[in-house]
């Protein structure tokens, strides 16, 4: 696809299902209206391992950047989710999901540097650059990061990458789930190099990266049994892809975003815990008021992942002003409401 | 939707606004001491850290709580009155500047640490907090706030929210931006708008990334959310002497490239070293053209291993001298020369005038050649001090105001230092933010559309655009009168090389 080929459709004026790979398919709102396909606008446009920036075309498989950035001894350690081989880094920006890593190294978009969209004129724009620190302009590059397509065509993107950790080892402790919350806060408080923490089924895993010496310290402080290499990255690689068991099967699944230190949260069913207590998933049946009205009480938000009901909504509605600012920002970006319509929240 | 009219095409005038009415009402929310229309005691308020840039607003306002922010701009927006938010008024881009028509908001009275949870790490902060105040704070649970502008006795957390304000360790633990995690603040229309949350993400648009460095343009924060980082157990600091610029610059590349993401990579040229020298006798080589302060934190095993293999990486690169610090008191003595660069111009220069641009690290040779060059051609002296690990340079200019010629001059200079910037595939700036000083260089970084879409951006927060107006984005008219030109990321290549 060229970008001729893409103004003209988004000109057209109707509704477009923007997709990059397919992977995330199921994620947000239902799919509506002709489908684009990004997927073949592909290419790595700029890598300079030692400015710590790769510059790609929005439909390059992640899996192509993950190789050549391994080659040079750097990965993208927001570990964006690729939900099988086909995922893009149009669709892991469009969805903003951050990997296990997230309460260590920050978001995905606090990785985006900068970003070429298409908007619903048609015009390219460009925002952010590829430079680490840049303030001129309103930062719209990351505003991109999760708003799952609805406020334009992303073309291109420009991200940082780091080095990976030289030393890494995985720990594994059988406690409950209070414990487990517990510790997981109080370490977060310390100067570990704690990267990764998951709880399930009275298991609390951690990973620790960073220098040898300060991993191999840790390791010591914290006790615990080491994990043998492969399991832990095959634990790690099943929390990001969703391909642990935990994941299986076909009962809806929700995702509560809460503060890390609120306790177990009173929904019937067992919690996978991820991000230090921050993310924690429910498989199940659950009314959705009920598991919202739960997340809320926490200081947080309930969405609905995959499976169930899509049709009335996945992510939590938006108090009034900020519901506001958003039908506006959508109107500056897709003032003919091209763009996935739906798929973020019901009214955009 | 139909948007509000916004114009994007030129300033707009407030000349028609209804000010009488308004310092009326002013009255009614304010205590008598928090409203200020005397001339003379306007006059503190008539620049922020960047003095070339002077004016009086038409009042000053200091509220005390939220509740008045709120009346305070519904009044002004009922008026048609502009609003020009300030913190300590420590900003480097004329930023809360005032605006002649305009009241000030001072928010340095709401200063309060209203929370901190050792716990979950955070704290929540009112805006006119002080950025050093919250570390000093959470310094008996062994946690700190990350960001360390140099400015950080002073600065106040809205206004390093406004301007995504770094720090010399922000190569490791990220700028304003990755260490917030909520903002509450007043929209014009007097709506309250709560953006992230204690949680890690929020429904809806992330706006948090739009909000951070929005340098007063879309709301009035009144609260923030830090999060809160461990403090490391130890830190080291290298001091590497380099015969040659662009040895140190090309040794900075060798450092990240070997794998390393040092706690701090700064860099100083000569001159830089000789102005702060006197004043701070951190020892600084002043033989060297330039010296690099390479800095590792963590534990002792940590940091010993890290400085190995930085020390490794820099003697490999040409250092012609190294030095380790060896205690805590040295450590912050290689340091506090760095941080007190500006000051120090400051002394050694009647005015001096700090640039912020950022470049690919690997342009700091050309752009330090540029630089001696432009040296010449502008007949005034530069002296440089880098944030060398993400590229973020702060050229300081030396000159005297009353010099006639001096200023414009010099800001030419700046200009200039900022387009080959923009040429190099950098960035106007890195952390000071736009301004008022540099809207004029926003013009070739970015295309009319893309200004467009900012404009539009603001309409969708301040449809009747009060808020910091001529400020950060410049109107199509300014840009045309101008005549600068979009230099779209390196596409016009080089231009201004050829004069030199
Ligand atoms: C000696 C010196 C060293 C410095 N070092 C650094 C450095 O290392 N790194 C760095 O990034 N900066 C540095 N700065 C620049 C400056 O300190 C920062 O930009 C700082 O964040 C400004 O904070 P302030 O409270 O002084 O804001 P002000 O200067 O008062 O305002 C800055 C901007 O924020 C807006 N603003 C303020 N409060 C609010 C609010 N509540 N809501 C909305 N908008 C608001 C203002 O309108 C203005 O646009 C330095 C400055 C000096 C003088």
């Amino acid at each position: 696809m060229s970008l001729a080929a893409f103004r003209e459709r988004i000109l057209a004026r109707r509704p477009l299902c923007l997709r990059g790979g397919g992977s995330k398919d199921f994620y947000g709102g239902p799919l509506v209206g002709e489908r684009l396909d990004v997927g073949g606008y592909q290419g790595i446009v700029g890598y300079e391992p030692s400015e710590l920036v790769m510059t790609a075309r929005a439909g390059t498989p992640l899996a192509e950047l993950e190789a050549a950035l391994a080659e040079r001894g750097q990965w993208m350690a927001f570990e964006p989710p690729a939900f099988g081989g086909a995922a893009t880094l149009g669709g892991a920006v469009a969805s903003g999901l951050s990997g296990p890593g997230r309460t260590s190294c920050g978001a995905l978009r606090d990785f985006v540097l900068g970003a070429k969209i298409m908007d619903g004129e048609g015009r390219e724009l460009t925002f952010g650059g590829q430079v680490m620190k840049n303030v001129a302009g309103f930062d719209v590059s990351r505003l991109m990061a999760g708003t799952l397509g609805t406020l334009g065509l992303i073309l291109e993107v420009s991200f940082k990458v780091l080095p990976i950790p030289v030393g890494q080892a995985s720990l594994r402790f059988q406690l409950s789930q209070d414990k487990a919350l517990d510790l997981m806060n109080r370490w977060a408080g310390k100067p570990l190099p704690v990267t990764a923490t998951s709880w399930e089924e009275q298991l609390l895993t951690v990973r620790l990266a960073g220098a040898e010496a300060a991993v191999q310290s840790a390791c010591g402080a914290l006790g615990g049994q080491r994990l043998p290499e492969a399991e832990a990255a095959a634990h790690w690689a099943g929390l990001k892809e969703q391909s642990h068991a935990f994941f299986a099967g076909e009962a809806p699944l929700w995702r509560l975003s809460v503060p890390s230190i609120a306790g177990p949260l009173p929904l019937a069913g067992i919690p996978l815990i991820e991000w230090g207590g921050a993310q924690r998933w429910l498989r199940g049946d659950y009314a959705p008021a009920q598991v919202r009205a739960v997340a809320q009480k926490a200081g947080g938000h309930a969405t609905l992942f995959r499976g169930g009901d899509r049709a009335a909504g996945v992510f939590m509605p938006l108090p009034g002003p900020l519901a506001a600012i958003h039908q506006r920002l959508k109107a500056v970006f897709d003032p003919h409401g091209v763009f996935n319509p739906g798929r973020l929240l019901l009214e955009l | 939707m139909n948007l509000p009219p916004h114009s994007a095409e030129r300033d707009p005038d407030f000349s028609g606004a209804a000010s009488a009415a308004l310092l009326r009402e002013l009255r009614d929310i304010l205590t008598p001491e928090s409203l200020i229309t005397d001339r003379e005691l306007l006059r503190p308020y008539e620049c922020d850290g960047l003095s070339a840039y002077r004016r009086l607003p038409f009042a000053v306002a200091l509220p005390e709580d939220e509740a008045q922010v709120v009346a305070i701009l519904v009044a002004c927006h009922r008026a048609g009155v502009p609003i020009v938010p300030r913190g300590a008024g420590t900003g480097l881009s004329a930023g809360s500047m005032p605006h002649p028509q305009g009241v000030l908001l001072s928010l340095t009275k709401l200063n309060r640490i209203l929370k901190l949870d050792p716990v979950a790490r955070v704290a929540v902060v009112q805006t006119g907090a002080r950025n050093l105040a919250i570390s000093e704070a959470a310094a008996p649970h062994g946690l700190y706030y990350a960001p360390d502008p140099s400015s950080q006795i002073a600065c106040t957390i809205g206004g390093n929210v406004a301007e995504n304000s770094g720090g010399v360790h922000c190569l490791k633990y990220g700028l304003t931006m990755q260490n917030v995690l909520r903002v509450r603040m007043v929209t014009i229309e007097g709506e309250i708008l709560e953006l992230g949350s204690h949680a890690l993400d929020a429904p809806g648009y992330d706006l948090l990334p739009l909000v951070i460095g929005s340098e007063g343009l879309l709301g009035i924060v009144t609260e923030v959310t830090v999060r809160l980082t461990p403090k490391p157990q130890m830190a080291q600091v290298i001091m590497a002497s380099f015969d040659d610029v662009r040895k140190a610059g090309e040794a900075v590349a060798a450092v990240i490239a070997a794998g390393i993401i040092p706690a701090g990579l700064e860099m100083m040229d000569q001159g830089a070293a000789a102005a702060v020298e006197p004043f701070v006798k951190a020892g600084y080589d002043l033989e060297a053209k330039a010296i690099l302060l390479c800095e590792s934190d963590g534990t002792a095993e940590e940091v010993a291993e890290e400085v190995g293999r930085m020390r490794g990486v820099l003697e490999h690169s040409g250092a012609t001298d190294l030095r380790v610090s060896r205690n805590e008191a040295e450590r912050l003595r290689f340091w506090a020369g760095r941080k007190a660069a500006f000051p120090s111009a400051g002394r050694i220069s009647p005015d001096y005038y700090c640039m912020d641009g950022t470049i690919p690290k690997k342009g700091l040779g050309e752009m330090l050649t540029a630089i001696a060059a432009m040296e010449t051609k502008y007949g005034l002296r530069c002296i440089n001090v880098f944030h060398a690990g993400d590229g973020n340079l702060h050229p300081l200019i030396l000159y005297d105001a009353n010099i006639p010629g001096q200023l414009e001059r010099t800001e030419a200079f700046g200009a200039e230092i900022l387009r080959l910037s923009v040429a190099l595939g950098g960035t106007i700036t890195g952390e000071h933010g736009v301004g008022f000083e540099k809207i004029h260089s926003m013009c070739e970084q970015f295309s009319t559309d893309e200004l467009k879409a900012f404009h539009a951006v603001k309409g969708a927060f301040d449809p009747p655009g009060l808020l910091n107006p001529v400020k950060a984005i410049p109107s199509l008219h300014r840009c045309a009168e101008m005549g600068r030109m979009h230099v779209h990321h390196g596409e016009l290549k080089f231009p201004e090389l050829e004069r030199l």
